[in-house]
């Protein structure tokens, strides 16, 4: 797919991914398991066999590294949508703050301190 | 013919649910943002209105990417939430009200405004949290309205532009009011404020431009349609696009409105919490 420079969606935020018509069909079958997490009984399969579970959707080698990794920043690069990746980081009892502070070399509480910071 | 008495914002986040859950309203971290909801729940105890229009952004419960309409309707006589795949409790069913779906339907796409209608639409916390906020116990409250969700996209860019957003509440009024019924209607706008969930930005929330939007959607509206959709994402953060639903609920309520109540507290969970009771003139 062509940028299209008329369009509005190309400015540079840095430490944001504007997740397009590119990055849904890079991280498509990424964000599909993801979503088929909303079921308990796709998570339980998930936990049982999580490579069986990952083959079965078509990630790719880097997709599958990243959740390997638990690198929530290589998911987004490899096309993952924040609001799917927040239903398998459900699956890690993960937190918001949690994500935060794993995306941005934070501990939980350090992240915590910087939301309140902002007020 | 049906009234549309006011409209209603406030943000959504999950944890405000369990927070209702485990009864935290005199919490010290929770108190400042509960605090902004008294005043709404006397004023719908005052006015009980019929039926609510629910305009919240679904993330990634009711739709995928398969399919990913821009601003889709339920027509479903009932809805129901789902676990989200965080073990969120599943909730009795809210009342639907397809008859007034469909007619919104009709006058929406007669004006142009193409939408997606959806009878079967399982409603995630968007729609929701918003429910049990403004009524304790939802759907279980003897004032339950019947419910008509409506879900603009915010999960996948291209997203609607503010000014579109503002022309379909104006298209949703002109719907809502020819509904030929007496009937009164309550409009809420959810989500928001500003918050950013993802990246290296990730936790980032902006008061100054948070206070911008609260001190002009109530009078001057037209001025926020100025924000092109990249700046808001840079100012209101990448999740913070979900302003274009305040957007929604603000054009169906008129010219003339009066502020009633407001409320705004850093931070809830990652975000900037926004709350404004908007009384049609």
């Amino acid at each position: 797919m062509h940028d299209m420079p008329g369009h509005d969606y190309h400015i540079d935020i840095p430490g944001t991914t504007i997740f397009d018509g590119k990055m849904a069909m890079k991280g498509y079958a990424l964000n599909k398991m993801c979503y088929s997490f909303n079921k308990a009984v796709n998570r339980d399969a998930f936990k049982e066999d999580p490579e069986a579970y990952m083959a079965e959707y078509g990630l790719t080698e880097a997709q599958k590294d990243a959740i390997r990794s638990s690198n929530i920043l290589a998911m987004i690069a490899e096309g993952g949508n924040i609001y799917y990746l927040a239903k398998l980081a459900g699956i890690f009892k993960l937190s918001v703050q949690d994500v935060g502070g794993l995306q941005t070399g934070r501990t939980t509480e350090e992240f915590k301190e910087y939301l309140l910071s902002q007020a | 013919m049906a009234k549309i008495l006011g409209g209603i914002t406030t943000s959504h986040i999950p944890a405000v649910g369990n927070a209702i859950q485990q009864e935290l309203y005199d919490d010290p971290y929770w108190k400042p943002f509960f605090d902004g909801y008294p005043k709404v729940h006397q004023w719908i105890k005052d006015n009980k209105p019929d039926y609510v229009v629910n305009i919240y952004n679904d993330h990634g419960l009711g739709f995928f990417l398969d399919q990913m309409p821009t601003f889709a309707i339920g027509a479903a006589h009932e809805y129901r939430n789902e676990d989200e795949g965080w073990g969120l409790p599943e909730l009795p069913p809210f009342p639907g009200a397809p008859e007034l779906s469909w007619h919104i339907i009709e006058s929406m796409v007669a004006d142009e405004f193409d939408i997606t209608s959806c009878q079967e639409l399982p409603v995630d916390h968007g729609f929701v949290v918003p429910m049990q906020l403004f009524w304790p116990g939802a759907p279980n409250n003897p004032d339950m309205p019947r419910a008509v969700p409506i879900s603009a996209n915010t999960v996948q860019h291209p997203i609607p532009t503010l000014k579109r957003a503002l022309n379909f509440g104006k298209a949703l009024r002109k719907a809502i009011e020819s509904f030929p019924e007496d009937a009164k209607v309550v409009v809420l706008g959810t989500g928001g404020l500003s918050h950013q969930l993802d990246g290296e930005r990730a936790g980032f929330i902006n008061k100054e431009f948070d206070e911008y939007c609260l001190n002009n959607i109530a009078h001057n509206p037209e001025e926020l349609t100025k924000i092109s959709r990249m700046e808001l994402v840079e100012k209101a953060g990448a999740q913070g696009t979900e302003f274009l639903m305040w957007m929604m609920m603000r054009g169906a309520l008129g010219d003339n409105v009066t502020e009633l109540t407001r409320n705004y507290h850093i931070p809830i969970s990652n975000t900037g919490a926004g709350t404004l009771l908007l009384e049609c003139a």
